[in-house]
């Protein structure tokens, strides 16, 4: 288990945040630019000292106020990816990967070095100076400086936020493989959804320095009060399908939901993996009956829970498939259907964007 | 030793003059980058007080500064005569006391070029080798030392220079004795003094002059490969 308890005062803000979570896969501290993340992460991490509090780590405790136990940042034994990299710049990139590796005993190290060139394939850069490298190389060599320290634990506070989008699309399955292939609890401090979605398993909802959620992905991000996370843009349901069947002729893939069928363009990965898929509530559309002569494949049955207004011409309705699913259309549309809580319709749904490849076994259990 | 255009004089000032600068700037770097790291690093009451202290010979006349040192490193001096008396270390009059009036007048330049390095480190790179386990010493060494190297460089330099030229502190506090504390600056001020010295005074501008332009473009070239190295 991850369990952090800190409260800390800096200035006008406070940061007042416990949470616990599994020791495996990605935890993901989500929230808007300001919500505390980076101030949360700093504290595990000893960079900086909590008010009061407690982290403990798999029964390892490295903070206890009461018990006056503070551990400084070098005998935590945490690695942590920076957003901005921290190469050292006046060392080669080899220097810079086995900088904390040979501090750390023979026999403690779990994580071996091949392993990791292979892993963030950065095997070519070995040689190189870091000044010739681009920022999603550097990004690469200092999550393998900070694996190569065989970590009980690996922050990571933005570590995609400097990058382009072309380098995040570098970045990103390095990351997602390093969760799936090696047993290192991870800690993800982010305010993409995106990254969020593909990378985490658990998430922790920050806001104001506290925290406002936690749980596993599904079950948060389809709590209501997360769509005020996103700013209201790209409010939707995330859920968890298992690859049905591939039809190759027609370019599609069949994902089970819930014992129904959802249609989505071929996506590489074997029949039984499960999926993560979000379904933004802007490409959900809602009929009464049975429509024809549509374009949309992916057709629904679904039951009318409530319906949320919003400002301006837009309303969001949230409807029970089995599963949950919220639907943005206008206050006109939700007029001339009538809508109320109970009804049967039919959501039509435009597009399923799959966000998660393969999600690892070890995280079945709690999925399900 | 015997210098090819030199007369025995001219080589025995210049000699001197190169030794005492340099133990000046090797025996002060140490504290000086201590100093330094202290000024820009830590917050203590009486910051202020120490940073005008360690400033004072930079405004001071070099004279009152060589006095000041006279009192207090002479062999009657308070803490000269403890020096001479137990541990048998004596300042007074010799190429030694020389070093020390050029080491504390070019400490200010010394510790202005580091500190403004120091300054200048990135500290989350610091803080990043906290998280790979180096301890606080270890990350000075291996992280903080490699990065301020081009500003210790130019602050031994500047040190260097001033104590090259270094005049008024070292003829207050050891005087002006040929072979032990007459630098170059001091030989020609000697014959500048004598009737008809001018053409040997000229010669000895001379060598001053060849001996700063050769520090100045050595420190540049110098600097150029450590700055290369740094950027890759």
């Amino acid at each position: 288990m991850i369990e952090i308890d800190v409260k800390k005062q800096q200035g006008d803000f406070t940061v007042d945040a416990a949470f616990s979570t599994e020791a495996t896969g990605v935890t993901a501290l989500f929230g808007i630019s300001g919500a505390g993340k980076t101030s949360v992460i700093n504290m595990v991490a000893g960079l900086s000292r909590p008010d009061s509090g407690r982290i403990t780590i798999k029964g390892r405790t490295v903070f206890d106020s009461k018990k006056g136990i503070d551990l400084p940042p070098e005998k935590r034994g945490f690695g942590y990816v920076f957003q901005d990299g921290r190469i050292f710049p006046h060392r080669s990139v080899r220097s810079n990967l086995t900088y904390g590796m040979e501090l750390v005993p023979k026999h403690r190290r779990s994580v071996g070095f091949e392993e990791v060139i292979e892993l963030l394939g950065i095997g070519d850069l070995l040689s190189r100076r870091v000044t010739n490298l681009s920022a999603g190389e550097k990004q690469r060599v200092a999550i393998g400086r900070a694996l190569l320290t065989s970590p009980s634990l690996l922050l990571m506070d933005e570590p995609l936020a400097s990058l382009d989008a072309a380098r995040k699309a570098e970045v990103l399955p390095f990351i997602q493989r390093l969760s799936h292939k090696l047993s290192i609890p991870i800690l993800y401090v982010s305010h993409s959804l995106d990254e969020v979605l593909n990378l985490a398993r658990t998430l922790v909802l920050l806001d104001s320095g506290r925290v406002v959620s936690a749980g596993p992905v599904e079950e948060i991000a389809n709590q209501p009060r997360f769509a005020d996370f996103k700013n209201g843009h790209e409010s939707g349901a995330v859920l968890v399908t298992v690859v049905d069947h591939h039809d190759a002729d027609e370019g599609l893939t069949y994902l089970r939901l819930d014992g129904k069928r959802l249609k989505v363009p071929l996506y590489d990965a074997a029949p039984g993996t499960r999926l993560r898929v979000h379904i933004n509530s802007r490409d959900v559309a809602l009929a009464l009956h049975a429509p024809t002569g549509t374009s949309v494949q992916n057709i629904l049955p679904a039951v009318v829970e409530r319906i949320l207004e919003h400002e301006g011409a837009m309303v969001d309705v949230r409807l029970d498939m089995g599963t949950p699913i919220t639907a943005r259309i206008t206050r006109k549309a939700r007029r001339d259907l009538a809508l109320f809580p109970g009804q049967q319709v039919l959501v039509m749904i435009k597009s399923v964007a799959v966000s998660r490849g393969a999600i690892p076994k070890s995280e079945l259990a709690a999925d399900s | 030793m015997n210098l090819p255009f030199l007369t025995p004089l001219e080589t025995e000032a210049l000699v001197l003059s190169l030794r005492v600068s340099i133990w000046a700037v090797l025996a002060s770097l140490p504290l000086g980058v201590g100093v330094a790291w202290v000024l820009a690093r830590l917050r203590f009451p009486g910051k202020l007080f120490v940073d005008g202290l360690i400033h004072l010979p930079l405004v001071l006349p070099p004279v009152v500064t060589g006095y000041l040192l006279l009192v207090a490193l002479g062999r009657r001096g308070v803490i000269g005569g403890w020096l001479h008396d137990v541990l048998g270390v004596s300042f007074a009059f010799d190429w030694k006391g020389a070093a020390v009036a050029a080491a504390v007048v070019s400490f200010p330049l010394m510790v202005r070029a580091v500190r403004l390095s120091i300054e200048g480190v990135d500290r989350g790179l610091e803080a990043a080798a906290r998280t790979l386990g180096a301890g606080p010493f270890r990350v000075f060494f291996t992280v903080t030392l490699p990065l301020i190297l081009p500003g210790i460089f130019t602050g031994a330099i500047l040190a260097f220079a001033r104590s090259l030229g270094e005049f008024g502190a070292t003829i207050t506090f050891v005087s002006n004795i040929p072979g032990q504390t007459q630098t170059l600056p001091l030989a020609l001020y000697n014959l500048t003094q004598v009737p008809g010295g001018e053409a040997a005074a000229f010669r000895l501008c001379v060598v001053s002059v060849v001996v700063a332009m050769a520090a100045l473009i050595a420190s540049d070239v110098v600097a150029k490969r450590v700055e290369r190295r740094m950027r890759g």
